[in-house]
């Protein structure tokens, strides 16, 4: 369903606020750590495809959620990885673009044993 | 006493109205309001439309004036006295921060809006109603910006509110719900606002902050809320008078109507969810708890309005049930984002203590203990070893409300929501099923949004860093962000209780 609007061509007027190239190179990926509600929602970070897979968790997940006390506890090849919403083993090695992430994919991973403080999933 | 007789209120209203909606000649009446039928809503008979109020012009202004007076009044009373030494806690001061970036300038967008539906409505009767409500709405933008202008004097994050109110990430939340609002017809506006906000959400707006006030010993704002109620009062009844006169004009106009009160109940219900924050979080002495407040003034006196509703066809909003199983999460969940983005918001953030927790386990015993308790004794545990803890990257946000995606799933509070639409090969996220929904009936309109985490992020914002965004936003770093704990603010209000125990003594 579109827009019911005034003027018949409102659809070619409108600008896409978050259009990819508007990003300078990069793309927002959304990564979130289940079970660990500390962490408000899912945090979002502006990446170039080209990175390796390793390198979003190396360089990206493990300094952002640090603060966290299970985060030292993460053993990363038994972790349960969710990308816009199948389950797959990203291969670490690969571009994120080669393990299908795209321009606002979502990330979501569990950490089996690390269910937050005292269990609760915060 | 001799001469012309003095004409009635009723007659007085029938001369004022006399002939305004006149048919128009040099041009067709289409083209003089153009506004009024793309919507597809059909009117057959404007005259149809009363106006229980008929207030005239000139009562209007005597009555507004002399209700203007005793605020103002009371507004210098409460000055001279140093009334803001006498709240009940410096922390309530961060209740009339959120009020003045948050919801002033709403009223100021609500003022504009009703002077844009009272232009373009063809009928006469609402012309007139929505032209006096925008008239209120302006007034009450400036009666609240003189009341609060008092704390400014002493207290930090209030100076900036209208620059921040267009910027700060959190703001938006506020400025997009309006902007849809605006940007949309005349119609839909009124039912927005006028319906949607002002009769069915309003006493979950209005009614914690003045009773929060009143609570709180600030006899200024609650003033200006005594002040403000007879308005909210024609407001409401425009509201009711709406929706019934659209539902009595055609059964097309239904299933347009219901998509609207659908799309604004559930906007609304977002937005309310920083009073809910408020309520529960940041009045030093409650008055309820948001889902108290929820119960009474959505479940009970929203039931009944739809009860009476129904002979119209129209039913209770999409997603009521899970606003209402929501009104057990959205304050923890809200207070929480708050407090690990304490370092970007406009107003102080504070642990709660010991006697607030179990107040909060006493209000939700279904929840709380369970869900939320544990988070608080985790940060207390890291705040008390020197790790207070902070969100150091920036949320992801729902497309329609804007607010960061925190929300749970419908009966598990340990998952977030996540949902999804792909539009045009691009990929949109949403909190809820309700804001999906919204985002699916209007792509085109969502696209557009304004999300101020992707602006940060494509450079519009005043550079890369933290610090160059909140200067950005004309945030004082360390006064007016942060916690209260070790504020200027609570400086200021330790000095001011220091001096009255030396007094006393």
């Amino acid at each position: 369903m579109t827009v019911t609007a005034i003027v018949p061509d409102y659809a070619d007027r409108i600008e896409t606020a978050d259009a990819p190239e508007k990003f300078h190179g990069n793309a927002v990926i959304y990564v979130h750590w289940e079970e660990h509600l500390s962490f408000c929602s899912a945090l979002a970070f502006p990446l170039p495809l080209a990175m390796p897979f390793g390198a979003l968790v190396s360089e990206v997940i493990t300094p952002y959620y640090a603060a966290h006390p299970d985060a030292a506890n993460i053993v990363w090849d038994k972790v349960v990885w969710d990308i816009d919403g199948g389950k797959k083993a990203p291969d670490f090695s690969a571009s994120l673009e080669a393990n299908g992430l795209g321009h606002k994919s979502l990330v979501r991973f569990w950490t089996p044993g690390l269910n937050g403080w005292a269990g609760s999933a915060s | 006493m001799s001469g012309a007789k003095k004409l009635g209120l009723k007659q007085r209203y029938a001369h004022m109205t006399r002939g305004l909606d006149w048919e128009t000649t040099y041009q067709p009446m289409d083209k003089v309001f153009p506004y009024d039928r793309f919507e597809g809503i059909k009117i057959k008979d404007w005259s149809a439309w009363e106006d229980p109020f008929r207030l005239t012009m000139d009562t209007y202004w005597k009555f507004q004036a002399e209700k203007e007076r005793k605020l103002y009044a009371v507004l210098d009373s409460f000055a001279q006295n140093n009334g803001q030494t006498g709240v009940s806690d410096g922390r309530y001061i961060n209740v009339l921060k959120l009020f003045l970036t948050g919801i002033s300038p709403e009223e100021y967008q609500a003022h504009r809006g009703f002077a844009f539906a009272g232009r373009h409505l063809r009928g006469v009767g609402p012309r007139v109603a929505a032209q006096m409500q925008s008239l209120d709405e302006l007034r009450h933008v400036q009666t609240q910006i003189h009341t609060i202008s008092h704390y400014n004097k002493y207290f930090d994050g209030l100076s900036e509110f209208r620059h921040m109110h267009d910027r700060v990430w959190y703001l938006s939340v506020p400025k997009s719900f309006f902007d849809d609002a605006r940007t949309a017809g005349p119609f839909e506006f009124m039912i927005a606002i006028g319906f949607a906000f002002e009769y069915l959400l309003t006493n979950l707006l209005f009614v914690p902050f003045m009773s929060g006030a009143a609570y709180n010993g600030d006899m200024s704002t609650v003033t200006f809320g005594f002040s403000a109620q007879s308005d909210e009062s024609r407001h409401m009844t425009l509201g009711i008078e709406v929706i019934k006169f659209l539902l009595e004009q055609h059964p097309d106009n239904l299933p347009i109507v219901q998509k609207w009160v659908d799309k604004w109940f559930w906007r609304g219900h977002r937005v309310l969810g920083l009073v809910a924050m408020m309520m529960d979080y940041m009045l030093p002495k409650k008055v309820m708890s948001w889902k108290e407040a929820w119960e009474i003034y959505f479940t009970e006196a929203g039931g009944s309005l739809f009860t009476d509703l129904a002979r119209y066809g129209l039913k209770v909003p999409k997603y009521a049930d899970v606003a209402t199983a929501e009104a057990e999460h959205i304050s923890h969940q809200n207070w929480a984002i708050f407090y690990q983005y304490t370092h970007a918001a406009g107003f102080h953030t504070w642990m709660p203590d010991a006697e607030h927790l179990d107040w909060l386990s006493a209000k939700y015993p279904d929840t709380f203990d369970k869900y939320y308790r544990p988070r608080w004794e985790l940060w207390a545990k890291l705040e008390k070893e020197g790790k207070r803890f902070y969100n150091n990257a920036l949320p992801q946000l729902c497309q329609c409300c804007q607010i960061p995606m925190g929300y749970t799933e419908p009966g598990d509070p340990t998952t977030i929501a996540f949902r999804s639409s792909t539009y045009k090969d691009q990929k949109y996220h949403f909190c809820s099923d309700g804001c999906k929904d919204i985002f699916d009936n209007e792509p085109d309109k969502f696209v557009q949004a304004w999300l101020p985490v992707h602006q940060i992020f494509q450079g519009n914002c005043g550079g890369a860093t933290v610090p160059d965004v909140l200067a950005w936003y004309r945030m004082n770093v360390g006064a007016d962000n942060m916690d209260y704990v070790g504020s200027p603010d609570e400086a200021l209000w330790n000095e001011w209780h220091a001096e009255k125990l030396r007094k006393a003594v």
